[in-house]
C-alpha cells in the first residue's frame, strides 16, 4: 500500500516560486491500477518523481508498505527504489546496451550473477512477447517495443509497484492499447500495484480501478473510475470528464436535473416515455454517454418545466427510475 | 629543385634516426594522452556529477576551485608552460632535454583539456537514463561506471582522438625546446640549419600519422556507437 501524507512540493527558481503539490493526501490500495489524470501542468510528474523520491518532498511523507521513505537513509533508499521500479514516456533505455543488457541492468546492480540475471532476463522477454528481440539495440526497436523492453527491465527487480509517468504518450493508438493491455495482464499474473500518469481518459478508463484527479498540485476527487467518470463531483473533474468542459452555462429560470446512467441502457427513450405518459415536456440541454469497461454510463442534464407542479412530477418520474440518479443541479456543463 | 646534397642528408636521416624519431613520436604522443586521461576522465566526471544539480553534489568551493585551476591551466599557451614546467621534469627524470623529458610538460598542458572534453562527453548522457538508473536504486559508482561512462563511449573515444592529435601537435611543437621524435628533425633542419627538403619530409612524415589517427579513430567510434543503424 502506498500511503501519500500531507505531501507537498515547491520548485523555487530564484524569485519565483511555484507550488506544483500543495498538500495531497492519497491511498493506493495493493494490486490496484490507479490513475492519476489531470491537465498539463497539474502537478502529476511531479507527484509521481516523489513516490520514489527522485524528488524530494518539501514537506509530507510517502509510506510504502509502512516504511516512510523520507525518513530513510541514502542507502535504504536505493534498496527501498528496487521495489518501486518506475517506466517513463521517453523510455530511457540504455543506448549502448541490447535489449537484453538493459532487461539484466537491474540485475547487475543487485549483483545477480550474470548467468541467473540473463535467464531471468530472456524469461521477461517472453513476458513482454519480445523473445527475439534479445540482441537488438534501442534504436533498432519502435516506440512500443522499446516501452516493452522498458516495462521488462522494471520487473526484473520483482517490483511491488510499477509506476508510469506518460508511459503511452509517446505512442500511437494502437500500440497504446497494446502497452495497456499489457500492464493489465501483469497487474493480473504478478499482482503488482500499477500506478498511471496521465492527461488521456481513455487510457485512465480502460485500465483503471480507481482515479484521482489533480488539479493545480491538489487532489480534486478520488474514487472507482466508474463513479468518479459517471458523474464527476469536482470542478476539476468535470471540466475533464464532460466534453468541451470550460463553460458553466446556469438557467436561472428552469430547474435543472441532471440524470446519471449507470450502467442502465443509456439509449432509452425517456424524454419521450415522459413526454408519451406523462404529457410532460423535457428539454434536453447536454447529454454525454460512454462506455467504461463493459457497461454504459451517461450523463444528462434536462430542463425541468417552468410549471411547479409539471416539474415536482417529472422530477418524482425521474427519481423512480432503475439503474438512473436524478439529481436536481444549479448549473451545469456544456 | 633540390641540391644532391640535400637528397644525401635526406638518405642519411632515414637511414640512421628515422625509424628512431618516429618511435620517439609516438611514444611523446599515446603515453601524455593516456596520462592525460588518467587524470583528466575522474575530473571530468566529477565536473558533471558534482555540480549543484548533479547525482553526487559536491561543495560548491571545491567545485569552483576546481574550474578555476582548469581554465588557468587552459589559458595558458603551451610553449610558454612548457618552459614553466620543464624543471619538473628534471625532478622526475633528471633531465630537461629528449623525449622522456617532455613528457611531464605534457601531461601537465593536456589533462585540463582532456577533463573539458570528457565533460562535455558525459553531458551529453541523457539525463532521462541516469535516473531511471536512480529509480531502480542504482548509487553514484553504479551510475558513474554503468550509465554514464558506458553511454559516453562514442564520444569519449572520439575525443581521446581529438586529444591524441593535439599533444601529437604539442609534442612536434616541443622540438623546438629540446623535445624529440619527427617535431625535432623538422626544427633542427629546417629552422635551424635551413635545410628545408628535410624539414617537409617530416612534415608530410607527420601529415600522415594524424591521418592515421583520425581515419582508426573513425572507424573506432563507428563501430562502438550503437545508436548507428
Ligand atoms: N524542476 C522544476 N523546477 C521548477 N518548476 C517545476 C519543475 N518541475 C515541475 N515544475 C512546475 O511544477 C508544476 C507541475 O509540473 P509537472 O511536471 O508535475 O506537471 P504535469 O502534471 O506532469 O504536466 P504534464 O502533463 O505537462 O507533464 C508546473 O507548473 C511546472 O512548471
Ligand atoms: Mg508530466
Amino acid at each position: 500500500m502506498i500511503e501519500i501524507r500531507n505531501l507537498s512540493k515547491t520548485f523555487s527558481s530564484g524569485e519565483n516560486q511555484v507550488a506544483a503539490l500543495a498538500d495531497v493526501n492519497l491511498t493506493i490500495p495493493d494490486g490496484e491500477i490507479y490513475g492519476v489524470i489531470g491537465l498539463s501542468g497539474a502537478g502529476k510528474s511531479t507527484l509521481v518523481r516523489c513516490i520514489n523520491l527522485l524528488e524530494r518532498p518539501s514537506a509530507g511523507q510517502v509510506i510504502v508498505d509502512g516504511q516512510d521513505l523520507t525518513a530513510m537513509s541514502p542507502r535504504q533508499l536505493r534498496q527501498a527504489r528496487k521495489s518501486i521500479s518506475m517506466i517513463f514516456q521517453g523510455f530511457n533505455l540504455l543506448m549502448q546496451r541490447t535489449a537484453l543488457d538493459n532487461i539484466c541492468f537491474p540485475l547487475e546492480l543487485s549483483g545477480v550473477k550474470k548467468a541467473e540475471a540473463r535467464k531471468r532476463a530472456r524469461e521477461l522477454l517472453e513476458l513482454v512477447e519480445l523473445p527475439d528481440k534479445a540482441e537488438a539495440y534501442p534504436i533498432q526497436l519502435s516506440g512500443g517495443q522499446k516501452q516493452r523492453i522498458a516495462i521488462a527491465r522494471a520487473l526484473a527487480s520483482d517490483p511491488k509497484v510499477l509506476l508510469c509517468d506518460e508511459a503511452t504518450s509517446a505512442l500511437d493508438p494502437k500500440t497504446t492499447q497494446s502497452i495497456l493491455q499489457l500492464l493489465k495482464e501483469l497487474n493480473r499474473k504478478l499482482g503488482v500495484t500499477v500506478v498511471v500518469i496521465t492527461h488521456e481518459m481513455r487510457v485512465v478508463e480502460q485500465i483503471c480501478t480507481r482515479v484521482a484527479i489533480l488539479d493545480h498540485g491538489q487532489v480534486q476527487e478520488e474514487g472507482p473510475t466508474a463513479q468518479v467518470f459517471s458523474n464527476p463531483k469536482s470542478d476539476a473533474g468535470r471540466r475533464l470528464v464532460l466534453p468541451d468542459g470550460e463553460k458553466i452555462h446556469v438557467l436561472p429560470e428552469n430547474r435543472l436535473v441532471r440524470l446519471v446512467f449507470n450502467g442502465a441502457s443509456a439509449g432509452e427513450p425517456i424524454v419521450a416515455r415522459l413526454a408519451r405518459e406523462q404529457g410532460i415536456l423535457l428539454n434536453i440541454l447536454s447529454a454525454d454517454t460512454r462506455s467504461i469497461g463493459d457497461r454504459t454510463f451517461g450523463n444528462m442534464v434536462l430542463g425541468l418545466p417552468l410549471d411547479e407542479t409539471e416539474a415536482a412530477r417529472a422530477l418524482l418520474y425521474l427519481r423512480e427510475l432503475k439503474g438512473v440518479t436524478a439529481e436536481e443541479v444549479t448549473e451545469y456543463v456544456q | 629543385m633540390f641540391s644532391e646534397s640535400e637528397w644525401e642528408l635526406l638518405r642519411n636521416i632515414i637511414q640512421n634516426g628515422l625509424w628512431k624519431a618516429i618511435g620517439e613520436t609516438l611514444l611523446m604522443t599515446f603515453v601524455p594522452t593516456i596520462l592525460a586521461f588518467v587524470i583528466g576522465l575522474p575530473l571530468g566526471v566529477v565536473l558533471v556529477t558534482g555540480e549543484e544539480k548533479g547525482i553526487h553534489p559536491l561543495p560548491g568551493w571545491l567545485m569552483k576551485l576546481l574550474n578555476f585551476v582548469i581554465n588557468i591551466l587552459r589559458s595558458v599557451p603551451f610553449l610558454i608552460l612548457l618552459i614553466v614546467v620543464l624543471p619538473l621534469s628534471r625532478l622526475l627524470v633528471g633531465t630537461t632535454v629528449g623525449t622522456k623529458a617532455i613528457i611531464a610538460p605534457l601531461v601537465i598542458a593536456a589533462f585540463p583539456f582532456v577533463a573539458r572534453l570528457v565533460e562535455t562527453s558525459i553531458r551529453e548522457v541523457d539525463g532521462g537514463v541516469v535516473e531511471a538508473a536512480q529509480s531502480m536504486g542504482a548509487g553514484t559508482w553504479q551510475i558513474i561506471l554503468k550509465v554514464l561512462i558506458p553511454e559516453a563511449r562514442p564520444a569519449l573515444i572520439s575525443n581521446f582522438m581529438v586529444a591524441l592529435i593535439t599533444i601529437f601537435g604539442y609534442g612536434a611543437m616541443s622540438g623546438a625546446v629540446g623535445g624529440g621524435g619527427l617535431g625535432r628533425i623538422a626544427v633542427n633542419y629546417g629552422y635551424n640549419r635551413y635545410q628545408p627538403l628535410v624539414m617537409y619530409f617530416a612534415v608530410i612524415l607527420l601529415v600522415i600519422l594524424v591521418q592515421i589517427f583520425q581515419g582508426v579513430g573513425n572507424v573506432l567510434v563507428k563501430k562502438s556507437d550503437k545508436r548507428i543503424r
